[in-house]
């Protein structure tokens, strides 16, 4: 049971794109690998509308104190297997936004985060490859 | 018929569990042919599969404050009314002569069903979107389903005056498919649309909207519930094109039935893919003036006998 399990979610991943006030960068990459160039739908990643029928969850932008309570609350909506995809060096770190007032720090100080794939913007293929390799690594 | 024997027709062979194989199948090549037209390789053969089974295996949510029974009722009504049309187009196809009466009347009320689970969970799920998903599902059903009973009283004409659906296939066996006349060729367009607009694709997925509404009625479902929901529009990917052939093009009598099949939905896929999105108003003058006035006219050509 929990092979099938494993299998259903590493064959099927799909993605809830959640921008929390990012500077749009990251967006477009994530966007580009939807494409046809790119095609991640061969892996069985789709883009889902709703964070209830997402199972990995990809946030962009560095953590503020406006952004936060907002992202706990698409975290706790979202149904439990569920993986933490950090896009861009300001969720990994906070980037050069570390000294403002504003920013409460990076992502893995509040959510479980699995992959982190620095860049700003990471390429499509750095995306790819990151996704790829926590997905293996499951 | 022994009470084994029924069972097995309901859970097994061309009831539910059947259905809903060749369904999900159905579902992969939709996808693939989808990726072929954006010049994209698309995904493995068992991708819908893979879907089913994680999300049987997740968690499900019921929303606070919605109604646990009327939400988790959704999904299982499609589900139940397609096992049981899965059922009677089979065996009035293998068998038309059949004593069973299965008469065309049940299966346009089984055919409304899903949409009316639709609506029953979407507004139960206690979302604002969801509801204006479930208003533009109640408009988008009442405007299809104008044509698509027009249309049916003119097939209705053409076996005869007779409303038993074997009888249907008998008299298309006796003088040829009803599809080889000018108001069969418009019969078949009104109802290929309607089926378009029954699944949900898209110059008609105005309910289901991803990028304005989210999922629309959909929107609060996970797990199970969310898994029950993509097998009913698998199943009716199904079953929508195989009642077209049944009542229009001459049944399941050979094995050309498997390649007009395989037509429609890949005709079906092309109008999905080459096509926006319209809006509710556009979509209810389509289908009462544009659609409507052809199946009139497709109505007078059948008392006419053309």
């Amino acid at each position: 049971m929990a092979n099938a399990k494993l299998w259903g979610l590493k064959k099927s991943p799909w993605v809830f794109h959640v921008a929390a006030a990012s500077c749009n960068n990251c967006d477009i990459e994530i966007l580009d690998i939807l494409t046809p160039r790119w095609d991640v739908e061969r892996f069985g990643i789709v883009l889902v509308g709703s964070p209830r029928h997402a199972d990995a969850l990809l946030v962009t932008g560095v953590l503020n104190r406006k952004s936060l309570p907002r992202v706990l609350r698409v975290y706790e909506q979202t149904p439990k297997p569920c993986l933490v995809i950090c896009v861009g060096t300001c969720t990994c770190d906070t980037h050069m936004f570390a000294p403002s007032y504003n920013v409460v720090g990076p992502y893995d100080k509040y959510l479980p985060v699995d992959v982190y794939i620095p860049g700003c913007p990471p390429k499509p293929e750095a995306i790819i490859s990151g996704v790829v390799k926590a997905l293996k690594r499951l | 018929m022994s009470v084994v024997r029924i069972l097995f027709s309901y859970i097994i062979f061309p009831g539910f569990i059947f259905t809903a194989l060749v369904g999900l199948l159905l579902t992969w090549i939709d996808r693939k042919v989808t990726a072929r037209i954006h010049w994209r390789v698309g995904p493995p053969w068992y991708q819908p599969y893979a879907d089913f089974l994680k999300l049987l295996l997740k968690e499900t949510i019921i929303p606070e404050g919605s109604s646990k029974v009327l939400f988790l009722l959704g999904p299982i009504i499609g589900l139940v009314a397609m096992s049981i049309l899965a059922v009677m187009l089979f065996s009035m196809n293998l068998n038309p002569g059949n004593t069973f009466v299965g008469d065309l009347i049940v299966m346009i009320y089984l055919l409304a069903l899903p949409p009316l689970g639709i609506m029953i969970g979407g507004s139960a799920s206690k979302n604002p979107l969801a509801s204006v998903g479930v208003s533009r599902e109640m408009t988008q059903y009442f405007a299809y389903e104008l044509p698509f009973l027009i249309t049916i009283a003119g097939i209705i004409l053409k076996a005869g005056g007779s409303i038993r659906f074997g009888d249907i296939i008998l008299a298309q066996k006796a003088s040829g498919p009803f599809l080889y006349s000018i108001s069969g060729v418009i019969g078949a367009i009104v109802i290929l649309l309607s089926a378009q607009a029954k699944l949900g694709f898209v110059p008609f997925d105005i309910p289901e909207a991803e990028q304005e509404i989210m999922a629309g009625p959909y929107i609060e479902y996970s797990g199970v519930a969310l898994a029950m929901y993509k097998l009913v529009r698998a199943m009716m990917l199904f079953l929508l094109p195989l009642f077209l052939i049944s009542v229009l093009w001459g049944g399941l009598g050979d094995w050309w039935a498997i390649l007009k099949f395989l037509l429609i939905i890949v005709l079906i896929v092309l109008i999905k893919n080459t096509n926006p999105r319209i809006r509710i108003d556009q979509s209810l003058r389509f289908f009462w003036l544009g659609i409507g006035i052809l199946s009139v006219v497709g109505l007078v050509l059948a008392v006419y006998g053309l």
